[in-house]
Formats: C-alpha cells, structure tokens, sequence
C-alpha cells in the first residue's frame, strides 16, 4: 500500500489524514521515494528538501493528531523554483540566483506552512519563467513523463511533470502567458490560471507583474479547487491583490453544467491546428451539449494580435524586473574592476540566451524614440482584447478552447527559432492580457500516447464556474489516466 | 553685479527633494530614523530582493498633498506611479518608483517676499511628486560601501519653472520652501541632514530674448550657500563661454564646495534614457475630495499669508516680516509673546534682535535657549508701563535665559524696578546739582552740553533705575533756576 | 538577408542600457532574433488605435495602501547573508563609474 501513497489525490489525501488512516510521513516518504526513482530521468526538480520534508510532515502528523486538520495539512507538494522560500535555496532557474537563499517566504508559501503543507522541493522551469518548454533552465530541461525525448512544457514544466509522475500530490506554478495550462496539458494534468489579483504575487519572483499569476498542478479539478482556496485571498504585502472572499470552490462542484452557455470562438479552431487536439475538443464540446450545456459561437477578433502584444508588454516589465540583479546584493557575480564591468559582466554570465533576449526586446520597447510606437501600442491593442472577452461573456458563461495548438513537441525542436516557439502560446496569451481565469484540463490522448488539453476560459473571478465546468467533464467522461513512462 | 549680467539673463529651475515627515518608509515598513548602523533598517522590499512588491505608505501621500496644498497646487484625483530605470550600486531594483506623466500635484507656485516697496514674487512650480529615495555609497580606496538604510524613505520632488533669474532669487526661493515644508509639517527639510536636496538648472540668454539657453544641471549642492554660490559660478561660466563665441553643452555638472566650481559630471555619449513606465505592481493613485478637504482643514497658516498679515496688521516693515516668519517657530514665538502689548513693532525688535541672538549664542533650539514667550511678553509690558528700563529689559533677558525664572522675579530679584517717584528723584536732583556749582554756572552761562552731565550725574546716584524722562522733566526745571 | 529592423548600433545601445555585455556574434544573433520578433510585431499596426485608451493593469486593487507603521524589525545579518561581498554591514562594490 505505502508505495502507492504518492498516486493519491488531495482530497483523498486530505480525507485519510483526518481520518489517522494515513500518515504524512507515510505520503510524504511515498513521494521522495518516487522522486529518488523517477528523477534521473525526469528532471523536475531542481532541489529536493528530504529534510525539511519530513520534519514538516512530522509537525503536521502531531496537528493532525491534536485534530487540528487545515485542508493542507500533511499534504506533500511540489513549488516551482520560482517562489523564494525562506531558507531554502531558490533559483528561478538560473546561473544568476545560482545560490540565492531568500531570507523570506513567498505570501502563499506562508498560507500553506501555515495550514501544515509539505513542501518536497523545488521544480524546474524556463529561466525567469521565459519559454514554454522548460528547456531555458540553467540546470537542464525537464522530459515529459509520457514521453522522455519530449519536453514538459513551460514555463512551470517540473511542477506539471512531478504531478503526472506521481512525484507528489499536487505542485504550484506561474503563469504569465501560459506557463501553467501548456505544461498541464503537455503532462495530462489539472492547472488553473485564476484571475490576476486573486492570489498574492508578493514572493514570486516576478517576470511581467502585470501578467503573472500563480495557480496550481493537480490530478483532478476538485484538488485543484482545494489548493485555489488555500491560495487566494488578501494579502498587505501585495497591493494589486483583491479584497474579494475567497470562495469554498469545493461547493461548485456540482455536476450540473444544465443551461451552461459554452462560447466556441471561431479564431481558436485554426489552420495549422494539430488534427487530433481539434478533434478531441470538438468531442468534448459534443459531450457538455449532452449534459446539458449550449454551445454558442463566439468570436474573440483580436485573438492574432496577442502574441505580438504580450512580447512587448511582458518583455517591457520584465527588462525592468530583472534589473535588479546586478552582483550587488546577492546573485552571481562576475570579476570585475568597476562598477561598468559588475553589472555588464555579470548579466552577460548569469543569464541565458532567452532572457537576454527578451531583456532586450523590452528595453528597446521602453527606449527614448520607440515607447509609443511598441510599448504603447501594445497597451492599446491589450484594450481591444480584454474588450474582446468581455463583449464574448455577454453571450456565454465559459469559453472552451484548445489549451495548445499542438501536443508536446520533441526537445530541441523548437529552441532553434524564438518566434516559433512563442507561437505556441497562441491559445493562452490572451487569457493573461485579458487578466482572467483559465484552467487546463486532459480531454484525452492523440495518436502517440500524448495527452491533450482543453482549457476553459471564464470572466474575472468566475472560478466557481470554471471548477463547475471542467469537474462535470471529468466526473462524467472519466478517461482512465494512462500509465507515464517513467 | 557680475561681469556680462547687464548683457545676459539667468535662467534657473530648481529640483527639491524633500523626506516627508513619516515613520515608516514609502513602500514597507522599515524604519526612516536617522543614524540606524549600516543596513539596519532594510527589508527585502527595500533591498529589492526577487520577488517583492511595494505597499504605498498613506501618511506620505497626505504629506505630499500638504505640499500641494501648501504650494497652491492642483492635487490630482488620479495619478500613478512610474518606473524610471538605471543602473547604480545605491538604487536596488535597478529602477526608482516615481512619478513621471501624472504628478500627485500639478502647477502651483511659492511665494517670495516683497523687497521693501516691491510687489511679492511669484515662483510658479510644475509639479510635486512622490518618489523613494536610494541608498547610500560610500567611497573608498579600493571600492564602495553600499547601505540601504535611506533606500525607500519617502521623498516629494518639487520642481519650480524656470522663473529664477538670479542666485539671490534662488536663495531667496529655497528659503521660503524650506519655510512652508515646515510650517505645514510635510519635512524638516534639513539640507546638511540631506533630507532636503536641490539640483540647479542654469541657462543664460540675451537680455530682452525669450528663447531658452542650452542649460546644465548643478548636482549635490547641500546649502543654500552653495546653491547661491554654484549659481554664480555657473553663470559667469556659461556667459564667458558665449562671449568668446563658444557653445553651452548640456551636462550635468557636480559642485566642488572646495574648490567652489563646478565640473562636469557624466559626458555627453551617456545621455540618459530613464524608460518610464507605468508601474505595474501598484494600482492608481487616487484622491478623493474629501481627502483634500480634510488635509485643507489642518493646514496651518502658511508663511506667505503671515507675512502679509504683519506687514497689515502690525505694521511691520517686509523684512521684519520676512525674518520672524522664515522659521515657524520664531513667529509662533513672537505671536505669543503679544498679549496686552501696544507696541507690536518693539515687540518684532526684541525678538529678532534678543530671541535670536539667544538662539544664536546658546546654540539651543528656540524652546531651550529663550524663556517662555509669556514671560518675554510680561518683561516686555513692564517696559511699556515704564517700570523697568530697556536696558534693565535686556539685563533682564539675558538672566532670564539662563535661569528659566519668569520676568516678575528676575527684575525683583535683580532690583531692575525703575523709579519714577517723583520726590526721591527730585531729591536727589537737588544734591547733584548742589554738588557741581561750577557746572551750574556754566550751564546757566549757556553750556547747554552740561544737561548731559547732570541727567549721567543722577542716573549714576539712583543706580540707573530711574525713569530717564522723569529725571529729565525735573532737571530742566531746577536747572533754569 | 531579410531586411533588419534595428540596426547592429541599436542593438549595442540597448545592451548598453540593458547593461548586458556582448560580443560580436552575440550583436549579430540578437540583431537577427529581435529583427524577426520585431517584423513580427508590426502586425500591430494593421489596427486603428487612435481612440482606445492603453492598458497597463487589470484584476482589482484590495489593500493598496497601508498605515505609517514600522512593522520590520533589523535583521542586518539575514540581509547581508547573500551579499557576494561585503565589509562590516555594508555591501561591497568595485570602484564606481559616474
């Protein structure tokens, strides 16, 4: 039985905690014995807390045992390298925070050490959360559980891959213009985008402040419910947070998608679409008409722009976030003589290719002569977007697309060419400009054994309506999960 | 008047910086007291570490609106933050918080005092904005010491037009800035603390042309001598770079307080560009009316509107105006002391003249090197009632700063009470003139210098507390016989 | 060879802003990358923009400020714990460039 601990879900989990039929220890010791097995092949981690694991699994036992029982309690899950958790090293994946110590907690790192959570470690990502394929970390990519020579997805593609390894419960990640719907669909694994504002940004370490969002990994949408409500919520620390209730998610999941107006928009089902993604979608779409929803074609006009709107808003802010690493008061720092040679040396040595890259692009986004002609622009063309969804949402609830145009593609494939790359993120681009929810949830597998995703998009705060949705899906149309080949 | 000023005209703007008065820093809850050990008072957030986020402190806001208020300026309902981005080793995120295209407060203007028979001057401003100051370098042989103690404090940049057009009008401007930021409590405004700074911006032009010169920047200048003094430098620099035919470069300059001039700071190929964007980590600004409305209603009156009401009211002369006003404190002081005094304008002597020079003398805040403003005023009443001398007054004063005891005792104690009876000094006139028989002859012969002789001669006799008119009244008499 | 859309002098100018070393084909890949990226983002321009407003946040504000309290208490040593130099409780830099 203990060998099987790691395959629980959280609310299963949670359920055998508070009733003592189950140690913490025990799940946890599952996952790090899961971890120790799968990692030489799977990469997703980037450092594994087995210490402070299991002591915090002891604490949480001695809680559970008081009968004191927050739903997190015990819970074994993995965080993206991209949240400073104090004490315990936090890379985002790079040369530059190589042995960065964070003397802090992320806000919601916080929230769930409160509620008695297990942090196992830390996963791997796309450097500064830049790319979609996890290939740009400084410690190496990490490889698609269903299929090695592929990659996880990106940027949160460790936090996907130890989820649908069964390397632990669930896991945390970022995203920013789909870094955690591209990989949850890569890896055949729930992930939510909430609403920007709903959960605390304040210890994430930041790419484009105005489109990062945190969100979690997990096996099913009622997990993913349960750590949404362990995440969310008003934070002093984070002015751009909302104030708004957090929900008991859990209570929409009701089953009952009857009257729900699914919005199909025409500009997600394209030429140059992968076939089988098309037709896993459509099927699923055929089958919340036979719950009871109505389909209704929408059409999000503005869906081609985004991509070039998102590389010069993301880029702008992040070639102004990652200014501060500089060799002065932590991070990597190369031998220099002065100051000029401090700061142009040591961001040459400590970043990689792709953040260079977009440091670059947003600097000349922002600069004297070009700000109104690419950053304006593109702040503008953000309106036409976000207006986009909201004329949608007078006609439907949700929107139900393809998270990814493609299932995953083979490491190196793309790596090649950046724009290529970035066009991948077609689907999800928007999502993030608009500022609204989304999650990713498996519809299936496409010949060679990859999963496909399906992503339901939802007005601001309408989480309860997205759990709603895509817990209908799964409780009724349940494909058995196939066996990763790790 | 420097060489070349009759041909050219100044042209200079000034940038304050000024700390607000709060506890706590802009955008976290670190300490802004001075003097904490190096890198004593940081966070995370005010050492940019990855990851954290600002959190806008209101006192700060309310202050910067004060400012507004208190510049007559327009406090805007909506404003946001700005990123503004370079490298230094004291700026930790590599970009300041500030405000660029939306200043908390737009226009307004400050005051200058009249000159004696002139109409006040009007400085107009551009804006007042919030902003987070940087840490601090120090420099050694070898390297720099970084401590991000001041990294995050509060600041309001306020930036004037270009309407100075000279040094002494720059003087004349920080001096009454310096004044309203610490009549309405917005800052202390203390240059040689560095918690109010100014940078210069000098153009000269032809007289009778409106056209802008090309202007340089003056940095680090930390007293209002030095900005006086750059001034000058800088614009007989920058006239006889034109009248040899030469070109101004637009530099930043740094002044050399040793020296006393100014170089060039950064060259030209190192044109800044600041990239200035909205800053995404924190929502609009916004304040409300009543928000205005209720920092209006604590507004104390401001240094421009007292000047006038003494000049008004009191008859006071612009420049006994203009000196009991520059300092909050000294006014206050004045205006206590007044009660149940006729002569307003004697009153504004002594203090300028007495007060301050206790101040001056004792090194001592205005609290501990005078006494209380009620006892100056009743030491002052005894003078207008005749029981005490005006040197007796001054006597008095000078014990009264060391002693803290109320005008009543000091002149009992010290026996200052002027004698204005009219038998004992008639008494006493007779034994000095019966004492000098010569002098008597002569003054009644028409040496009328001698009545001089003979007021010092009984003034010395009642130990120079006699009432001197009364001593004069009563000699005239019995001198004429 | 496509046409470049910035020149290999504007790409040194942003890496000097950027404050990124480079060397010869590093200018090169980037003049490259950032050129097809920026062809790319012309697509922009087939949109009329004039009267609609930027976008520069969404989602809604909770706490956006906060009381003048000093809530930190000095922890200098866990501050300076990551310096990559530093002397007493300062950080330490190489000589500065003006």
């Amino acid at each position: 039985m203990t060998s099987e601990l790691n395959k629980l879900s959280v609310s299963e989990a949670r359920d055998m905690l508070r009733k003592r039929e189950v140690s913490s220890r025990e799940i946890t010791r599952a996952c790090l014995d899961r971890i120790a097995e799968v990692e030489p092949r799977l990469s997703a981690f980037i450092t594994v807390s087995e210490r402070e694991a299991l002591e915090q699994a002891d604490a949480a036992d001695r809680r559970l045992g008081s009968g004191d029982a927050p739903a997190m309690c015990g819970i074994p899950i993995a965080l993206k390298d991209i949240y400073c958790t104090r004490g315990v090293r936090t890379t985002c994946a790079s040369k530059i925070l190589e042995n960065f110590v964070p003397p802090f907690d992320a806000t919601v790192i916080a929230k769930l050490r409160a509620e008695g959570a297990v942090f196992l470690g830390k996963t791997n990502m796309d450097e500064f959360a830049m790319g979609s394929s996890t290939e740009n970390s400084a410690f190496g990519p990490t490889r698609n559980p269903y299929d090695l020579e592929r990659v996880a997805g990106g940027s949160s593609g460790g936090s996907a891959a130890a989820v649908a390894a069964d390397e632990c419960l669930a896991s945390l990640g970022t995203d920013t213009g789909g870094s955690i719907r591209e990989p949850a669909s890569f890896c055949g694994v729930v992930g939510i985008k909430p609403t920007y504002s709903r959960v605390s940004r304040y210890g994430v370490i930041a790419y484009a402040s105005s489109l990062d969002q945190v969100g979690p990994f997990a096996k099913t949408v009622r997990d993913a419910a349960i750590l949404l409500r362990a995440l969310a919520g008003v934070d002093s620390h984070d002015s751009t947070c909302s104030a708004r209730p957090v929900p008991d998610y859990e209570k929409a999941l009701t089953g009952d998608v009857k009257g729900l107006r699914i919005g199909v928009p025409k500009e997600y089902f394209v030429e140059g679409m992968e076939r089988e993604v098309k037709i896993a979608v459509r099927a699923a779409l055929k089958h919340y008409e036979s719950l009871g929803a109505r389909l209704v074609d929408i059409s999000l006009p503005h869906t081609p722009y985004a991509i070039g709107c998102y590389y010069l808003v993301a880029t702008a802010e992040a070639s102004a976030n990652l200014a501060r690493y500089d060799g002065v008061r932590y991070g990597f720092r190369a031998e220099s003589e002065n100051t000029d040679e401090l700061y142009n040396r040591s961001r040459a040595k400590g970043f990689g290719a792709e953040v260079k890259r977009r440091i670059m692009l947003g600097t000349f986004a922002l600069s004297a002569g070009y700000y109104d002609a690419y950053y304006l622009k593109a702040q503008k063309v953000r309106t036409l977007i976000r207006r986009d969804f909201e004329r949608a949402f007078t006609n439907c609830d949700v929107i139900v697309v393809p998270v990814a145009p493609a299932t995953a593609f083979r490491l190196g494939e793309k790596t090649a060419d950046p724009l290529t790359m970035y066009l991948s993120d077609i689907f999800t681009i928007s999502v993030n400009l608009a500022g609204l929810p989304g999650m990713s949830i498996p519809c299936g597998y496409d010949g060679d054994g990859l999963p496909i995703g399906m992503q339901m998009i939802g007005p601001a705060f309408s989480e309860e309506t997205i759990f709603r949705t895509g817990d209908a899906y799964e409780r009724s149309r349940a494909q058995a999960k196939r066996p990763t080949k790790v | 008047m420097a060489i070349g000023l009759e041909k050219y005209e100044a042209v200079i703007g000034l940038e304050v910086h000024a700390q607000l008065l709060t506890r706590s820093k802009l955008f976290c809850g670190c300490s802004t007291a001075f003097g904490a050990p190096p890198n004593g008072n940081v966070c995370p957030v005010c050492m940019g570490m990855p990851g954290v986020l600002p959190v806008l402190n209101r006192q700060a806001v309310e202050l910067a609106v004060r400012a507004g208020i208190a510049a007559h300026s327009e406090i805007a309902p909506h404003s946001i933050f700005d990123r503004k981005s370079y490298f230094y080793p004291d700026l930790p995120k590599g970009y300041q918080i500030s405000q660029y295209e939306t200043p908390v407060c737009k226009g307004g203007y400050v005051e200058l005092p009249a000159k004696d028979g002139e109409e006040p001057k009007r400085i107009r401003l551009v804006r007042i904005h919030l902003e987070e100051d940087a840490g601090k370098n120090i420099h050694e042989a070898d390297g720099s010491l970084v401590d991000f103690n001041r990294s995050g404090v509060p600041l309001v940049e306020i930036v004037s037009e270009p309407d100075i057009r000279s040094a002494d009008e720059a003087g004349a401007y920080l001096r009454a800035l310096h004044a309203i930021l610490r009549y309405a409590d917005i800052s202390d405004a203390r240059m040689e603390e560095g918690s109010m700074r100014c940078d210069v911006n000098v153009s000269v032009r032809p007289r009778g042309t409106e056209k802008l010169g090309v202007k340089s920047e003056i940095k680090n200048l930390n007293s209002f001598r030095f900005v006086e003094k750059a001034i000058e430098f800088e614009v007989s620099r920058q006239i006889e770079i034109l009248e040899a035919g030469g070109k101004i470069a637009q530099e930043t300059h740094l002044w050399d307080p040793v020296r006393e001039e100014t170089r060039p700071m950064r060259s030209k190929e190192f044109a800044h560009d600041y990239r200035y964007f909205p800053e995404p980590d924190l929502p609009p600004l916004r304040i409300p009316p009543d928000l205005v409305e209720a920092v209006k209603s604590t507004m104390p009156e401001m240094p421009a509107e007292r000047r006038a009401r003494y000049v008004r009211d009191y008859t006071l002369s612009p420049y006994e105006a203009d000196v009991l006003v520059a300092e909050r404190e000294v006014a206050d002081y004045f205006e206590a002391a007044l009660p149940g005094l006729k002569n307003r304008k004697a009153a504004a002597n002594w203090v300028m003249t007495e007060v301050l020079r206790a101040i001056r003398e004792s090194a001592k805040p205005l609290a501990e090197a005078a006494p209380k403003p009620a006892e100056t005023g009743s030491l002052l009443r005894m003078v207008e009632a005749q029981k005490i001398s005006l040197n007796a007054a001054k006597t008095a004063f000078a014990a009264m700063c060391k002693s803290g005891k109320g005008a009543e005792a000091t002149v009992a104690e010290l026996g200052l009470a002027q004698v204005s009876d009219e038998a004992a000094i008639a008494e006493v006139c007779d034994k000095v003139i019966a004492a000098h028989p010569k002098e008597l002859a002569e003054y009644r012969g028409g040496r009328d210098k001698l009545f001089g002789f003979f007021v010092g001669q009984a003034m010395k006799a009642m130990g120079g507390k006699a009432n001197p008119k009364v001593i004069n009244e009563l000699l005239k008499k019995k001198l004429a016989g | 060879m496509a046409e470049k859309k910035i020149s290999l002098e504007q790409v040194r100018h942003v890496a000097r802003l950027a404050r990124l070393e480079m060397s010869a084909d590093d200018e090169a890949r980037l003049q490259a990358d950032m050129s097809s990226i920026l062809a790319y983002v012309e697509k922009l321009n087939e949109l009329d923009t004039t009267d609609v407003p930027p976008t520069a946040q969404v989602g809604e504000a909770g706490t956006p400020i906060r009381d003048d309290a000093v809530t930190n208490h000095p922890a200098p040593e866990e501050m300076l714990a990551n310096a990559p130099a530093r002397q007493g409780g300062f950080f330490k830099v190489p000589r500065i460039i003006e």
